[in-house]
This record gives structure tokens, C-alpha cells and sequence, in this order.
């Protein structure tokens, strides 16, 4: 490839010579002056950015100019609600990153697939950027499921997913860096805060029928009942898109729980709300905590069905520092006044830049390599929601928040955690 | 269930007996529409659950015209977008039984996959001009929050008017089919078209006319579940599985059927859920319905018309 560039260019001299000779002497200096120019510009240039042979040594998508990457999250189907806030975030930090100059001066390029919130889907469409696409990262998933579904395929094919959402923890695999929280970072941080400020005892825990909310609700019994000392008076789920709540919402006024822990899903999530408001339960007379309602669910729900109610997320819109305002503004710069910014968002924005710290600190987009620089435990980025810091287990040690819902869909913080190391694989559970 | 006094399971057996009734009127509600559409012309129309998703976005589009320019009409803007709604969706029954219907009454197994694949393009339709999130319409303040007849009952607003419009709806259901003279050219065109039309019944018209009318009364109640629910591309598609399971084990063709199926159901799944989990209630109830439709292939109530 090197010898046809040289030989290529010294044609193009003899050429120029014969051309060169034929003109007057003014025009020749001219020339002269601008050829050396021409000549140092382009040394420049290339000295600027490492070679691809250097970079990449397992046939990656990556050019002299651009490196591929991938997007694979639902943009149709039931979980399309929850997903598009993470794929306008990904692009925002994407975008950015290539305004800024891109990656060892190479612009991304997205190839985006659709998993359909469909698990074999996700499965298939990794598999298509990973073996056809090569691409050098992918950003994605949403659901628990949709990622142990992808799991595989990146394993055998030494893929790398940036995943954002938080989660039931139990996992850490070398192919994935999990921006999101998991769950000792969300549940007992956040299950310790109300046992302190509200004094809770007892707990009713609610969410939808499928891995995350069940996980999920038997690490929080597990620790309500040996940490805190509480007890459970009730565990529920409701399947997936169920809108009738009246029974559930009777058991609780039965049970009279301290704290309503809720866990509730996409479409169910909004029925819920509505109906503990129907029936009289506010943040007034009654504490309520949930793990599953950012500014993306509060959007559908309406903030007069969540007021005073708390979620436990490490990021909200409303965080007031200058990195965030910064964030907020630009990302409805970019998608819509309109556009609410929850918890995930801000995490699938992570994604892109913690990869681009990786790759510059590897020097090189090999995964083995990125993986190496993501364990070596020194990436940090200066997110919207603060510092965070990677951790040689794959995860972010972050902070905790506590929001209070407003009526308008943004939420009070009113707690702030110390930052809390992740533990994906906590003791005894 | 120790540790109650005798007025505490009071209350809550009166709060029970209403969401029982509330989530009667809600089956009702969606299965009316159907039960006119599959029930007198034996259309089976998958996209019946996008028809109710087009009467929630008119809530929707309502609720954010009426906030942004006459914020002081707010408390009224719901009874004027329910008839919108039953009209918008009346409108876009109309044009579908024109386009795609009326050629495939003779292939009911066609319509089912033709409604299918319409019911997609709905969606996605939806997707594509109001987004792939979830909206809320902003309800008027009646309409939210709970009547405490004692300090220990609450009994929720948004209920009792999902049960007030069902009443209604059932009822004017009731007379445009058996009271009407519309409703009598609808049923002789369904038990016998040919004759139908030799009696000088335009019977074309009467199947765009019924079509639509199904298809509006799911407007209604995809508006009604705003109050309830939540609003999103893909809502229409939660609903429709309940929908066509209340008809069919009502007896097709039959209002009175449709009714009490409708509340046979839903007592048996909300006493169940409170004794059991949501589960295993939705298991038992789902069960026993089974079992009775391999009984009695025709349903609860059988229409007494004689099938040639």
C-alpha cells in the first residue's frame, strides 16, 4: 500500500517537472513556494493521525478517516418509548465527539439497527454489526433481557457493548462497560435513605412481571429483612401492559405499608400512577419510592399522578450544576424543547466519550486493548451528573439521588449520596 | 386477617366491589365496539385496538389545543373531545371499510391477516406524528382524585365516569340495534344478505354505516381510557387480546352476551387477584373461561338465529 503511494507520487514529480520547465521564471517561484507548502501541510497531516495498520489489527471497520461504530436499541415496538431517549443521547455525544475531531482523528460513523424490542432480534442484528459491519463498538440495549440475549454473540465475536441502563447487577462480562447503576448502587442506597428519613418499616414491593422488577425486588427483600430489619407485607406483579390496579391498590390500603416500592414498566407504569391518585394515595399519605419512573416516564404520566412521590436514580434533568445546563441545552438544541432527559439518557451520553477515552488511552481500537485501558481503572469523564469513574469491574462508581416529583415532571433532589463503589456481585445474594 | 376492625374490611369490600364494577365497565366499554363489528358482521378486525389508540390521541390533541389557547375552557374540554373522538374515529372506520373491508367480505381469514397489517401501519403512523414516547392528555381537575362518602372510602372519580360512559354507550348501543329501523336493516343484513338486499335494503351502505359505527364507539372508548390508562403508539395493542376474549365468551352477536361476559370476567379476576397474585388470578380466570367455551363452543348467550 506504502510503495504505490511513493511510486504514484514520484510520477506525478517527473510529471510536474515537465510541466514546471515550461513556464516563466516568476510563475516557477510561485509555484515553488506553494508546492512547499503543499508539502509540509500534508506531512503535517499525517503526522497528526496514527496509521490504520497501527490502530486496528483485527479488521475493524476503521479507515484513515473514519471509524465505525454501531446502535442497536428499539426504535419500534413496546420498549421504543423508553429507548429513543438513549439513542438521542448517543448521537449527541457522537456528534460532538466528531465536532470536536472525532476519534485518533478519525470520524465515527453509525450504522443503526432496530432490535424491535424483540430479544432474537438484538441477538440477530449484533451479530450482522459484529461479523459483517465489523464495528468497533456497539451502543445499546435497554432491557435486561435484550443484553443477556446480545451476551453471547459479543463473547464469541469479542465485541464491545456500552450499556446504559441500570439494572439487577449478577453480571460483568470483559465486552461490556455498564454506564447505569446496578443494583446496589440504586436499590439499597436508596432503600437505606428511606428506612432512615421516613423511619420505614415496613414495605410493600410492587413491579412488573418479568426479570429486572423480580431480581430487582428479591435483592430489596433479601435487604429489608437482614440489613434494615423491616419486614415485606406484601410482594406483587403485574404482567407486562396490565392497567388494572384496583385489587393491588385495595391489598395495599389492607396491608398499610410504611413504603410502597414500585418497580412498574412502560405502558402499566402510567395506569398505576393514575390509579393510586384515583384512589387517594399521593405523596401526601403515603411515601413511595420507585426505581422505574425517570423524566422520560414522568413525560407520560403527567406530574400531577407523581407529586411528592421519590425516585432513586444517580441522575436527574434538574441537577443544577453547569456541566448539566450545558447538557440540557444542547441535547433540546438538538431534539426539541419538548424532549425529556431521564436517568438513562444521561447514561447512554457516557457511553460514546468513555469509549473515546479508552480507545486514546490504548492508542488503538483493537478490543483487547480498549478493554485493558477500560480495566486499568483510570478512565474518568466529567459527566452531566458529575465525575464518574470507571472501575476495573466494568461498572461506574457513581452517586445516588433522591428525587421528589413536581406536578410540572421535573423532580427535587433532595438527597445526594457519598459516591458508591459498584458491587455487581454483592455478598449473599 | 387479624388486627382489622369490622369497619376496616368494611371499607375495603366496598372499594373492592367498585374496582370489580370499574373494571366491568371497562371491558364493556372496549367489547362494544367489537361485539357490533365482530358480533353482527362477523369481521374480525385486529386493528379494533388502533381505533381506540385514534379516540386517545383526540384527548390528547384536545387537552394541549385547549391548554395553549383557551386555557380558561379546561374543565369542558372533555365532553367535547369525546364526541371528537367518536367522530374522528367514525370518519377513519369509514374510509378503512371503503379502502380495504368491503373486497374481503367473503375471506374472513383474509381480513384477519388484512386488519393485522393495518393495525401496524397505524402504529406506526402514530409513531411517526406523535413520537414513540408516552403522552398524557391533562385532565380537567373533576375528573381526577377520589368521592369520600366515609373517611375510610375512597372511591375513585375517573371510575365512576368510565362507568357512567359505558351505561351510555351500552345503552344507545342497545337502541340502535333493536330499536331503531337502522338497527333492523343491520341485523336482517347479517342473517340474510341476499334477501336483505331484495327487500330493497342498500346493504352496501348499511356495512360501511355499521363498520364505521364499531369502529366509533372504540374512539369513545380509547378517549374514556385516557382517564385510566396511558397513550402511546402501541396502547391499542394492550387491549385487544381482553377485547375479543369478552366476545367471544359472551356469544357472539349478542349485547346482552357481550354485558354479562363482560362482568362475569372482570368480578372473577379482581376477587381472584385480591386472594391471589395478579398471576395466578389472571391464570385462574383464563382457565375457567376455557373450559366453559369447550362446553359451549357459542359462547354464554347463543344467538338464536338459525346458521345455514
Amino acid at each position: 500500500m506504502s510503495r504505490n503511494k511513493s511510486m504514484l507520487a514520484a510520477d506525478d514529480r517527473t510529471d510536474l517537472t515537465r510541466k514546471v520547465s515550461a513556464l516563466s521564471l516568476r510563475t516557477r517561484a510561485v509555484l515553488a513556494v506553494a508546492g512547499t507548502l503543499l508539502i509540509t501541510f500534508t506531512a503535517n497531516s499525517f503526522a497528526a493521525e496514527p496509521a490504520t495498520s497501527a490502530v486496528d489489527t483485527t479488521h475493524l471497520a476503521v479507515t484513515d478517516k473514519v471509524v465505525t461504530v454501531g446502535q442497536l436499541h428499539s426504535a419500534t415496538g413496546t420498549m421504543a418509548i423508553s429507548e429513543t431517549g438513549a439513542i438521542e443521547a448517543e448521537r449527541l455525544a457522537i456528534s460532538q465527539i466528531n465536532a470536536s475531531g472525532g476519534i485518533l482523528g478519525r470520524q465515527i460513523k453509525i450504522i443503526q439497527e432496530d432490535g424491535a424490542s424483540d430479544w432474537p432480534t438484538f441477538a440477530e442484528k449484533a451479530k450482522k454489526l459484529l461479523e459483517e459491519n465489523h464495528v468497533a463498538a456497539i451502543f445499546g440495549c435497554w432491557t435486561s433481557a435484550s443484553r443477556k440475549a446480545v451476551l453471547p454473540v459479543l463473547e464469541r465475536d469479542n465485541g464491545l457493548l456500552y450499556y446504559p441502563t441500570f439494572y439487577e447487577g449478577l453480571e460483568q462480562s470483559k465486552n461490556v462497560v455498564y454506564t447505569g447503576q446496578e443494583a446496589t448502587q440504586q436499590v439499597f442506597a436508596g432503600l437505606d435513605w428511606v428506612a432512615k428519613e421516613k423511619h420505614a418499616k415496613t414495605f410493600y414491593l410492587i413491579g412488573s412481571d418479568y426479570i429486572w422488577p423480580r431480581t430487582t425486588m428479591k435483592l430489596a427483600r433479601k435487604y429489608i429483612e437482614t440489613v434494615l430489619h423491616g419486614s415485606v407485607v406484601g410482594e406483587e406483579y403485574a404482567a407486562l401492559g396490565s392497567t388494572d390496579f384496583g385489587s393491588t391498590i385495595n391489598k395495599i390500603r389492607l396491608k398499610k405499608p410504611d413504603v410502597i416500592y414500585a418497580a412498574v414498566v412502560g405502558g402499566s407504569n402510567v395506569s398505576w400512577f393514575k390509579q393510586l391518585k384515583a384512589a387517594g394515595i399521593n405523596g401526601k399519605n403515603h411515601t413511595l419510592l420507585t426505581l422505574s419512573v425517570t423524566e422520560d416516564e414522568a413525560h407520560g404520566i403527567g406530574g400531577e399522578n407523581l407529586a411528592g412521590f421519590y425516585s432513586a436514580m444517580k441522575y436527574f434533568q434538574s441537577l443544577d450544576t453547569p456541566e448539566n445546563k450545558d447538557f440540557v441545552k444542547k441535547f433540546k438544541a438538538k431534539w426539541g424543547a419538548d424532549a425529556p432527559i431521564g436517568d438513562v439518557t444521561q447514561a447512554a451520553y457516557e457511553g460514546p466519550w468513555l469509549w473515546k477515552k479508552a480507545v486514546e488511552m490504548a492508542g488503538s481500537f483493537d478490543t483487547d486493548k480498549v478493554v485493558k485501558a477500560e480495566e486499568s481503572g483510570k478512565i474518568t469523564f466529567d459527566a452531566p451528573e458529575g465525575m464518574v469513574y470507571l472501575e476495573p469491574n466494568h461498572h461506574l462508581k457513581t452517586r445516588l439521588r433522591i428525587g421528589e416529583w413536581r406536578t410540572d415532571g421535573q423532580a427535587d433532589i433532595v438527597y445526594t449520596s457519598d459516591y458508591i463503589m459498584p458491587n455487581p456481585f454483592p455478598k449473599g445474594y | 386477617m387479624g388486627g382489622y376492625s369490622i369497619s376496616d374490611l368494611w371499607s375495603i369490600l366496598v372499594m373492592q366491589g367498585f374496582s370489580g364494577l370499574s373494571l366491568f365497565s371497562v371491558l364493556l366499554l372496549m367489547a362494544l365496539g367489537l361485539a357490533i363489528i365482530f358480533g353482527q358482521m362477523g369481521v374480525i378486525n385486529m386493528a379494533h385496538g388502533e381505533f381506540m389508540t385514534i379516540g386517545a390521541y383526540t384527548i390528547y390533541m384536545f387537552s394541549k389545543v385547549t391548554q395553549q389557547y383557551f386555557p380558561s375552557l379546561m374543565p369542558y374540554y372533555f365532553v367535547v373531545a369525546i364526541f371528537a373522538a367518536f367522530g374522528i374515529a367514525f370518519a377513519a372506520g369509514y374510509l378503512v371499510e371503503f379502502l380495504l373491508i368491503r373486497h374481503l367480505y367473503k375471506r374472513p381469514l383474509d381480513t384477519l391477516l388484512a386488519t393485522w397489517g393495518l393495525s401496524l401501519i397505524m402504529q406506526q403512523i402514530f409513531r411517526t406524528v406523535f413520537g414513540a414516547r408516552e403522552v398524557s392528555a391533562t385532565l380537567p381537575d373533576w375528573l381526577m382524585g377520589a368521592w369520600k362518602p366515609t373517611p375510610d372510602i375512597d372511591i375513585p372519580l375517573n371510575g365512576l365516569f368510565v362507568m357512567a360512559i359505558s351505561l351510555v354507550v351500552t345503552a344507545a348501543v342497545v337502541l340502535f340495534l333493536y330499536r331503531s329501523s337502522w338497527g333492523l336493516k343491520v341485523r336482517a343484513t347479517t342473517q340474510n344478505r341476499i334477501m336483505a338486499g331484495s327487500v330493497g335494503i342498500n346493504t352496501k351502505k348499511i356495512d360501511r354505516v355499521t363498520f364505521a359505527m364499531g369502529c366509533g364507539i372504540a374512539g369513545i372508548a380509547g378517549a374514556t381510557f385516557t382517564t385510566i390508562a396511558s397513550t402511546g403508539p402501541t396502547s391499542g395493542s394492550l387491549y385487544i387480546v381482553d377485547t375479543f376474549l369478552v366476545v367471544v365468551f359472551g356469544g357472539a352477536g349478542s349485547v346482552i352476551g357481550t354485558v354479562a361476559s363482560a362482568f362475569s370476567i372482570a368480578q372473577a379476576q379482581s376477587i381472584l387477584t385480591f386472594f391471589l397474585t395478579n398471576a395466578m388470578g389472571k391464570v385462574v380466570t383464563l382457565m375457567t373461561i376455557i373450559i366453559i367455551l369447550m362446553i359451549r363452543p357459542e359462547g354464554l348467550f347463543r344467538s338464536k338465529v338459525r346458521k345455514h
